[in-house]
């Protein structure tokens, strides 16, 4: 296993609505074991992004390779194998609304690998514990929870199956700066523990600083640049420039040094 | 191969003491028939005090793997073993520790009262949600009440645009399938008549019959609980949706009254437009019927309308529209009503629009039963 193993690979990926282009010839490339921020302006296709690489949006053209399989020729069961070994944080959990938090963490569980139910519920409450929520949010109902809350539960789900990969949607969006704080740690903690392979798509710069390996910036319709932190401050280009070293972004480094 | 693809789990008695060794893949896809057999070693086997785990075996480890080793450590410590592990990497014991900082007793199963306790529970709900409702509902008519007085005080509180807008969409825009509906029920009535009355030689009476039961009950009912299902729950869904997205909290800050704004143009749209819709219902109703005698007894329109008159004079047809403005006003109420009890949620919004058809043909029903009593007593 090589140090620089690609886990998903984009190539020449177009994605269009009607006449809008939102991706144009997009390559990407994330590696095996590290925390790669996806940030782009509003608009710039993100989230459009993240879900043509998990198969929910069809691409116009190109190809997704995940973990050496190509998600558009892939067979029906052949994909239900792969969607198993990939968790995907929504914005706000997307939690089953019907279901208690334990019974959303084994809906996996049972739907995929029927284990028995004491090995189901203790299996469930580990991984409950593992996002850090306090024993007794297990029976409660996704809408007798906090924001925050929501997402450490919707977290506990995407890692109900050990995942190799983990897909965040803007997980401190709708968060207070202590929430988001604690938040950039536990991922950052699963992630070292778990071994994952983060796919992060996020507005927030403390974020980028806390947890990310890499950046890859989101602009004119592809890839405009990827490498690390200091890769992006040294960049020219003028949107990359504003972002990261306009008032805010100084405020977050001073932050993340301090 | 066999190392990645299965879990597999040796117990044995050695020097070392009481040996648990776990071989393979123990990942959560492959650990489902491990859990039977580690929950039943049973630590009286061990001869000694002393027990290993043997992990040195294991080509892989998630939390799921890690979690069952743990728990069988556990198993065995409370029975009192010394346990002890045997090659330990770095990532196992990452695992491990996940593993071991979770606490037993998490509670997971909801507290399920029994049966009689649920069912006196579910009653008691009903009965207050209904008396709540009821409750509500009353207050809204009173507060409506109100608002419409102050409107006939002052015309200029009325607008005007929104009136027009809500006559189209409840009014015009139903013409279609109200006209469809009327006119197939107007025929399907005649047609199953005349069936009847022929087995009595009395199928002259078919125009009576149809003309009756149209003008008097079926056009304004049909067309009642049309327009609920159409506009009643499209005021719902409009006024729950501004409200889910906090229009009417700002409506209210800017100094604007919902209840002017949103509430009375709608009701007054749908007062206006039901009797219209309601003509034009027993106007179809009975063309449907006519054309059917036509074509069934063979009674030509001329004879029709001549039997028409005979049977049907201005106040069976005054009944049906007069009911019109009082449905009107209660559907439209109700539509409004459960639109701004929507609270923050999109499910809230479709409880809400379900609850707001249910009970506005609930109450159309109840309101035509009443008027039946009343025509009766009044010798209309």
């Amino acid at each position: 296993m090589s140090e620089k193993e690609a886990i998903i690979r984009v190539r020449g990926l177009r994605n269009q609505f009607g006449p809008q282009v939102v991706h144009e010839n997009l390559d990407l490339d994330v590696y095996r074991g590290e925390v790669l921020g996806i940030v782009g302006g509003s608009g710039t296709g993100k989230s459009v992004l993240l879900r043509s690489i998990v198969g929910l949006q069809q691409p116009t053209a190109g190809t997704v390779t995940v973990l050496g399989r190509t998600i558009s020729e892939m067979e029906e069961e052949e994909r239900k194998r792969l969607e198993q070994q990939w968790g995907i944080l929504f914005q706000d959990g997307a939690l089953f609304s019907a279901l208690t938090v334990a019974e959303n963490v084994q809906v996996p569980y049972r739907e995929h690998l029927g284990l028995p139910e004491n090995l189901m519920d203790e299996l469930a409450a580990l991984k409950i514990a593992m996002v850090g929520l306090p024993s007794d949010s297990c029976t409660k109902f996704p809408s007798e929870l906090s924001g925050g809350m929501r997402k450490r539960a919707g977290l506990a789900r995407a890692l109900a199956l050990d995942p190799d990969i983990l897909f965040l949607d803007e997980p401190t969006a709708g968060l207070d700066p202590i929430g988001a704080a604690a938040f950039d740690t536990l991922i950052r903690d699963l992630q070292r523990t778990l071994g994952l392979t983060v796919f992060l798509v996020t507005h927030d710069l403390d974020t980028l600083h806390a947890t990310c390996d890499r950046i890859a910036v989101l602009a004119d319709k592809r890839v405009t640049l990827h490498g690390t932190m200091d890769d992006m401050l040294r960049s020219d280009h003028p949107w990359i420039k504003e972002y990261f070293t306009g008032p805010r972004a100084r405020a977050a480094q001073a932050s993340a040094i301090g | 191969m066999n190392g990645t693809t299965t879990a597999t789990l040796e117990t044995e008695e050695a020097e070392v003491g009481f040996l648990v060794r776990a071989k393979g893949a123990w990942t959560v896809r492959l650990v489902r028939d491990l859990d039977g057999p580690l929950r039943e070693i049973s630590p009286k086997r061990a001869r000694g005090r002393d027990a290993v785990i043997d992990v040195t075996g294991l080509t892989r480890l998630d939390t799921a793997g890690a979690w069952l080793i743990h728990r069988t450590s556990e198993q065995l410590r409370v029975a009192g073993l010394r346990v002890s592990y045997r090659g330990e990497t770095p990532e196992i014991r990452t695992l491990l520790e996940v593993a071991e900082g979770y606490k037993f007793g998490f509670n997971l199963r909801l507290p399920r009262p029994p049966a009689y306790l649920q069912l006196a529970e579910r009653v008691g709900a009903a009965v207050v949600s209904v008396s709540n409702e009821v409750r509500g509902v009353l207050g809204f008519f009173g507060l409506l009440l109100g608002v419409l007085w102050r409107t006939v005080k002052h015309p200029s509180r009325l607008r005007v645009v929104p009136l027009v807008h809500h006559m189209e969409r409840a009014g015009l825009d139903a013409l279609p399938i109200v006209c469809l509906m009327t006119f197939l029920i107007g025929a399907v009535l005649a047609q199953q008549g005349a069936v009847q009355l022929q087995k009595f030689g009395a199928e002259v009476f078919t125009v009576n019959m149809v003309a009756i039961t149209f003008l008097r009950e079926i056009g304004i009912l049909l067309t009642a609980i049309i327009v609920a299902g159409r506009s009643g729950s499209a005021f719902t869904a409009e006024i729950g949706s501004m409200k889910m997205r906090e229009e009417v909290d700002a409506m209210r800050t800017l100094g604007l009254d919902p209840m002017d704004m949103l509430v009375v143009p709608r009701v007054l749209a749908l007062i206006i437009m039901l009797p219209l819709l309601t003509f034009i219902a027993d106007i179809m109703g009975l063309l449907g019927g006519a054309l059917m005698v036509w074509q069934m007894l063979d009674t030509s329109p001329g004879v029709f309308i001549v039997r028409l008159s005979e049977a049907a004079n201005f106040w069976t047809f005054g009944v049906g529209i007069f009911k019109a403005p009082f449905m009107a006003l209660v559907i439209a109420m109700i539509g409004c009503y459960c639109g701004l009890r929507v609270t923050g949620s999109a499910e809230s919004v479709g409880v809400q629009t379900t609850r707001s058809v249910v009970q506005s043909i609930f109450m159309v029903i109840v309101l035509d039963a009443l008027f039946a009593v009343f025509f009766t007593a009044m010798g209309i």
